[in-house]
């Protein structure tokens, strides 16, 4: 019983970590440009990739170092030539446009590499069980390793954002941007640096997620949409709450699946409903931000 | 200033009357002959004639979503729920309740309505792009239910085995199934009627309403107009279109399956209406023919079309952002 337990709260947090991750890039981006990247999903699957197509000269390590970084690299590029482009038009613009990102990256992904999916290799010594012999042979280390490397992330995020100087002139463009631009500061810069950040994030959690479940072109459009759940219930324009709401419908979600496997989704649906009604800015949110 | 003034300022902008820059009665006329010989026309120019009831079809879906749209000013990311929600509709009554191709149109319509109406209340509860992402939520919901909900509605392998159904006027029958020309005229007609009935709400002064939120929201509500309460009608009315769209396209294909209900699709949606034009009456319904019919020509040349499409779309929203029709009207003042 106890194992069982055990299991379904480490499978939710493991699915919450993905969804977490993806919620943290998703609202960085979000909180300072305004702009929702429907095209997340595709920076992910371009995180699995690339790792997958490093992996025979750097090794997995080697491809978990570089893959998130080249991520972040086409994610700069991206922002600079299009994206930047449409700040100050219709915010449904940019909507829109990463819509069409998302398209191009999937199909592209799909011309390079093939439909099929493909298996990633992750060292041997981390696929061993943490306590084998025991019932909870279930935890592998590599589960372990993605709770603890999603949560290095987060850290480093909160370390970046509150304690270095470019972090905090992002967290008051966040709040202010014209006097911050009027201050001095390049604020067009920290747009660009965000979606760096966060298609980095999304790209780590594409070689985490390649580790764990193979490599398929659409393997993250099914993330698109509970990581908007989790920003939502989260709290609008909370950093942390976005990584805390993801990890709190993946694990709701796993326990509710105990019961019934589409009890699990649901429980997302059921969660969002109930912030909506209870207490619409999410868990962190802060009030009047809902433009 | 004078009352002839002023009354020359309100006939010279068009605006006031439907909200953009309007073809007038002409344009009405030239787009309705040209959608009662479209059949003919797409079959002399290569294609085929069931395409013209896909274009109409799918460019009532587009109109509907740009209700809600480009006249309320609200971006739905999850309209595909009732696009959906109108095809199993129509399948599931054809199939268990009676096979009447009008009262299948009519309850999945309906369905897709009721269904807007509960969500809407939820889901105006937030605004800007966070309603955009709650719609997208909500609609996977719907897609889940329709994944899920096997028994139903067939799970993954979709909902088969229904069919339309001949319509029987006294004495004479209709068949709709095998003879896919009346099939068009019939989703003509009720393209048609439709479109009328969306033409009077926007020229009312509900639609004025809409209008108002559109422009300002904060001002409307400064003014007294409660905006959850009216951005949860034209949500409402908006879906009923939609739905009606996804009736008539469940029956055309005779066949409805949760991919319908992806936020993908709800995308495709939201790129027919952009393509055409989001501010104005017709552009989506331009849209639907653009982007089906370069679907068609595109997916038999390469699998791949989708990136075409894609990186077309991205051009058009860097350097076209008004749409065809947008740019074509800017073209001509």
């Amino acid at each position: 019983m106890l194992t069982l337990l055990a299991f379904q709260l480490i499978n939710g947090a493991i699915v919450g970590i993905f969804y977490g991750l993806m919620a943290l890039g998703l609202s960085l981006i979000l909180n300072l440009t305004r702009v929702i990247n429907l095209a997340h999903g595709g920076f992910l699957v371009i995180g699995a990739y690339l790792a997958y197509t490093l992996y025979p000269f750097l090794g997995f390590w080697g491809a978990l170092l570089a893959a998130p970084i080249l991520t972040a690299v086409v994610g700069i590029l991206i922002e600079s030539s299009i994206v930047r482009r449409l700040y100050h038009r219709d915010p449904l613009d940019s909507l829109l446009l990463t819509f069409g990102l998302a398209l191009v990256f999937e199909e592209a992904i799909r011309m390079i590499y093939g439909t099929l999916g493909m298996p990633f290799h992750v060292p041997d010594v981390l696929m061993k069980s943490l306590l084998p012999g025991t019932g909870f042979f279930f935890i592998t280390k590599y589960r372990i390793f993605l709770i603890v490397t999603a949560l290095v992330c987060g850290l480093l995020l909160y370390l970046f954002m509150a304690r270095t100087r470019v972090g905090i002139h992002m967290r008051a463009a966040v709040l202010d941007s014209e006097t911050l631009s009027a201050l001095g500061t390049n604020v067009s810069r920290l747009y660009t640096l965000s979606f760096g950040i966060g298609t980095l994030v999304a790209g780590l959690a594409g070689v985490l997620a390649a580790g764990q479940l193979g490599l398929t072109p659409t393997m993250g459009n099914n993330l698109i949409m509970p990581s908007f759940v989790a920003i939502i219930i989260g709290g609008v324009g909370s950093l942390l709450g976005s990584f805390v709401g993801g990890l709190l419908i993946g694990i709701c979600s796993g326990l509710a699946g105990q019961f019934a496997p589409a009890a699990g989704e649901f429980a997302i649906y059921f969660l969002l409903a109930l912030t909506l009604v209870i207490r619409p800015r999410g868990l962190f949110g802060q009030e009047g931000f809902l433009e | 200033m004078a009352e002839s003034e002023y009354q020359g300022r309100l006939k010279a902008i068009p605006l006031l009357k439907s909200g953009l820059p309007s073809l007038g009665i002409k344009g009405d006329i030239l787009i309705f002959i040209l959608l009662l010989f479209l059949p003919q026309l797409l079959k002399a120019v290569g294609s085929y004639q069931s395409m013209a009831t896909f274009v109409v079809v799918w460019g009532l879906i587009a109109m509907g979503f740009n209700f809600l749209l480009g006249y309320t000013g609200a971006l739905s990311f999850g309209h595909a729920a009732f696009l959906g929600i109108g095809a199993y509709g129509a399948g599931l009554t054809i199939k268990f309740l009676v096979p009447n191709t009008l009262l299948a149109v009519l309850i999945g319509t309906l369905a897709g309505t009721i269904a807007a109406a509960l969500l809407g209340t939820l889901i105006t509860r937030l605004r800007g792009i966070y309603f955009s992402m709650l719609t997208i939520a909500f609609g996977q919901m719907f897609y889940f239910i329709a994944f899920e909900w096997r028994t139903v509605t067939g799970g993954d392998d979709g909902l088969r085995g229904f069919a339309r159904q001949p319509i029987h006027l006294g004495p004479l029958s209709i068949d709709l199934l095998h003879n896919e020309l009346a099939f068009y005229y019939f989703t003509l007609v009720l393209f048609l009627i439709a479109v009328m009935l969306m033409r009077r709400i926007i020229s009312s002064p509900l639609g004025r309403t809409f209008l108002a939120l559109r422009e300002n929201e904060r001002r409307a509500r400064f003014l007294g107009i409660s905006v959850e309460r009216y951005l949860w009608l034209s949500f409402v009315i908006s879906a009923v279109f939609t739905s009606l769209g996804g009736a008539l396209l469940g029956l055309l294909i005779n066949f409805a399956d949760p991919t319908m209900l992806y936020w993908t699709t709800s995308g495709q949606i939201v790129m027919m209406a952009f393509l055409g034009g989001t501010r104005n009456f017709y552009g989506p319904l331009l849209g639907a023919g653009i982007f089906k019919i370069l679907q068609d020509f595109l997916s038999s040349i390469t699998p791949n079309w989708m990136i075409f499409l894609g990186g077309l779309f991205i051009i058009f929203v860097l350097f076209f952002p008004r749409g065809v029709a947008g740019f074509l009207s800017r073209r001509r003042s």
